[in-house]
């Protein structure tokens, strides 16, 4: 078992609408350790993206205990935030967030444009991971050339080209075909196994968790693990 | 910039009917204030443009401009001989009595207006060397023969040379034609001194131009006449004495066009901030997936000022380019000290060009900023979660 990166105690999020509470997350304990592909499943309202969002530090917990490297998410402001998710997180979402109007190169160069690599650097960098991922190929194509896997394929090129500690996926095979998520999730338990990547993978389909090696269930906010 | 300027410049192009016509909207507000700028530029130019360093206008005491202004020409041989006056080749005091009368016209368009007719010698002439004769010859003393300048011979009736002009109790012919390059006398005709204080029964000058040895001269010589209380005048440096009168003529054009230029910005800017709130609202999901990406709320705030900047930019130019063709065209406006008409060329320069352009960009910038505060302030979850 690797260094644990990942530990929550206790965790609730509460959500108000009105004057009506909805108790989304509640008295969540997980670890999560170095090169872990864990798989958090469960029913549409669970509270399973929730709990995603919360560990990459887009949303914020309304009680326990967050600890991601060490760091206390809780009391970091949104700038520090967003650069905390530069260096540490990858993001994959369901409907892959490219942005149109930029190629594949463009779009998986996004997170590298933060840090000081040289056009030179960030250029190989890109190359790497689009190759990683079976596009490199396709570096000029913009996303409306590329066919749905493609396109996630190109956010997952994103989501681990500045090799971030962990990465962090929301159903990505939610808006594929079955052949297109064959492909995204062979590549993601790559990414795993080659490269010992630390992945969270949020879905409902069992067939996607059994690509995990660790498997939670979330139902109405409870972590049950089986 | 963090997020690539490509990012916006490919947005502005996916969404090109938007962008052209906020640019173009910001476009015909840049002409028009060039144009203000071009007219007020032209104005100024006239007057800024007219004199000599080293000459003085002598006139009475409180006379503002030398309409109003008149000198009895017993007092001429006091100014003719002071200390430190220029002379010519033979030794005569470069000194030039003149008279200025405002006479009534009819303009080619067949609208009413004054112009300025100025008598005077030959010593005007060598005092104003800049001064071409463009066609014909220059009045002779002893006729009634007068010169038009080439913007008032355009622009006015019977000023065209060889024509006739009756003004006064006499037949003016129209022997020559002159242009100065610009300057505050274009807007006016010339004839010969004697003459004109004739047929107007004036036997007073309005005013003497004359020129000093040197500079010290010069101010020597408007100490002199400042304190001598026998013959009531003032003398004031041409090139002071023209920069002076630019606010008679101008003023209350520049007023209108500062008016103008702030009513249409406000317009253009709110042109500006709505295409840019379009744009922030239909591409909230790539706003958050830049900001889950690491970008942070400065990077995003820059990236959507940079975008509406580029647009009022491109408008810019587009109001420049559109503008570009009123330069040199020729018009008039009132001198309401004068009641006469001032020529002038609309004057675009580098100077006005690059003046329009950052008007441009401060449409740009005003009407990008509230937009581009928004999309900085999206709240993250709020947008992943919709």
């Amino acid at each position: 078992m690797g260094e644990k990166l990942i530990e929550i105690r206790g965790l609730s999020k509460v959500f108000r609408r009105d004057s009506v509470e909805i108790r989304v997350l509640a008295g969540i304990d997980l670890d999560v350790h170095a090169g872990d592909f864990i798989s958090l499943m469960g029913p549409s309202g669970s509270g399973k993206t929730t709990l995603l969002n919360i560990i990459a530090g887009i949303d914020r917990p309304s009680g326990g205990e967050l600890r991601v490297l060490d760091a206390d998410l809780l009391s970091m402001s949104e700038d520090e935030l967003a650069a905390w998710r530069n260096r540490h997180v990858g993001f994959v979402f369901q409907h892959f967030n490219l942005i149109p109007v930029l190629t594949a190169f463009g779009n998986v160069e996004l997170p590298l444009l933060l840090t000081p690599l040289s056009r030179r650097e960030r250029r190989e960098h890109v190359m790497t991971a689009l190759e990683l991922v079976g596009l490199g190929a396709r570096a000029d194509h913009y996303p409306r050339q590329l066919s749905g896997g493609e396109e996630q394929r190109v956010a997952i090129a994103r989501a681990i080209v500045t090799d971030p500690t962990f990465v962090l996926a929301d159903e990505p095979t939610g808006d594929l075909d079955a052949a297109s998520a064959e492909e995204v999730l062979q590549v993601l338990a790559g990414l795993n196994k080659e490269f010992r990547k630390t992945i969270i993978l949020v879905t409902h389909d069992p067939h996607a968790a059994s690509y995990a090696s660790v498997l939670h269930h979330l139902e109405k906010g409870v972590l049950v693990r089986r | 910039m963090k997020i690539p300027l490509r990012y916006n410049l490919r947005s502005l192009l996916v969404r090109w009917p938007g962008s052209l016509m906020t640019a173009g909207g910001i476009g015909l507000t840049v002409a028009i204030v060039v144009t203000m700028m071009a007219l007020v530029g032209g104005l100024e130019n006239t007057f800024v443009d007219t004199g000599h360093d080293g000459q003085l206008v002598v006139l009475r005491q409180g006379s503002i401009n030398e309409v109003n202004s008149f000198i009895n020409r017993d007092l001429f041989p006091a100014v003719r001989f002071l200390p430190g006056v220029a002379r010519d080749g033979r030794g005569e005091p470069l000194v030039s009595g003149e008279i200025v009368v405002v006479i009534n016209n009819t303009r080619v368009d067949g609208q009413s207006s004054n112009m300025i007719v100025r008598g005077l010698t030959e010593t005007g002439f060598v005092l104003r060397p800049e001064v071409r004769i463009v066609a014909g010859r220059k009045f002779r003393p002893g006729l009634r023969e007068i010169m038009a300048s080439r913007a008032l011979a355009e622009r006015f009736r019977n000023m065209a040379l060889g024509e006739t002009i009756r003004f006064a109790r006499s037949q003016w012919k129209v022997v020559g034609i002159f242009d100065t390059g610009g300057t505050a006398y274009d807007s006016e005709a010339w004839a010969d001194y004697t003459e004109i204080s004739q047929d107007w029964d004036r036997p007073v000058y309005s005013s003497m131009l004359l020129r000093a040895e040197s500079a010290a001269a010069a101010d020597e010589i408007r100490r002199r006449v400042a304190a001598d209380p026998r013959i009531n005048l003032q003398a004031l440096p041409q090139r002071e004495y023209f920069a002076g009168q630019t606010g008679a003529a101008a003023g209350g054009t520049k007023a209108l066009g500062y008016f103008i230029a702030v009513v249409v910005g406000i317009g253009a800017c709110f042109a500006a901030m709505n295409m840019m709130y379009g744009a922030v609202m239909s591409r909230a999901a790539e706003i958050a997936t830049l900001r889950a990406v690491g970008f942070r709320r400065r990077h995003v705030l820059a990236s959507f000022l940079a975008e509406s900047l580029i647009v009022g930019v491109a408008g810019g130019v587009l109001g420049c380019l559109l503008a570009l063709p009123m330069h040199g065209i020729s018009s008039g406006t009132a001198n309401f000290q004068t009641y006469s008409e001032v020529l002038f060329n609309f004057r675009i320069t580098p100077g006005i060009l690059l003046r329009g352009l950052a008007y441009a960009a401060a449409v740009g910038a005003l009407g990008g900023y509230l937009p581009a505060r928004r999309a900085a302030r999206m709240k993250l979850i709020d947008v992943i979660r919709e």
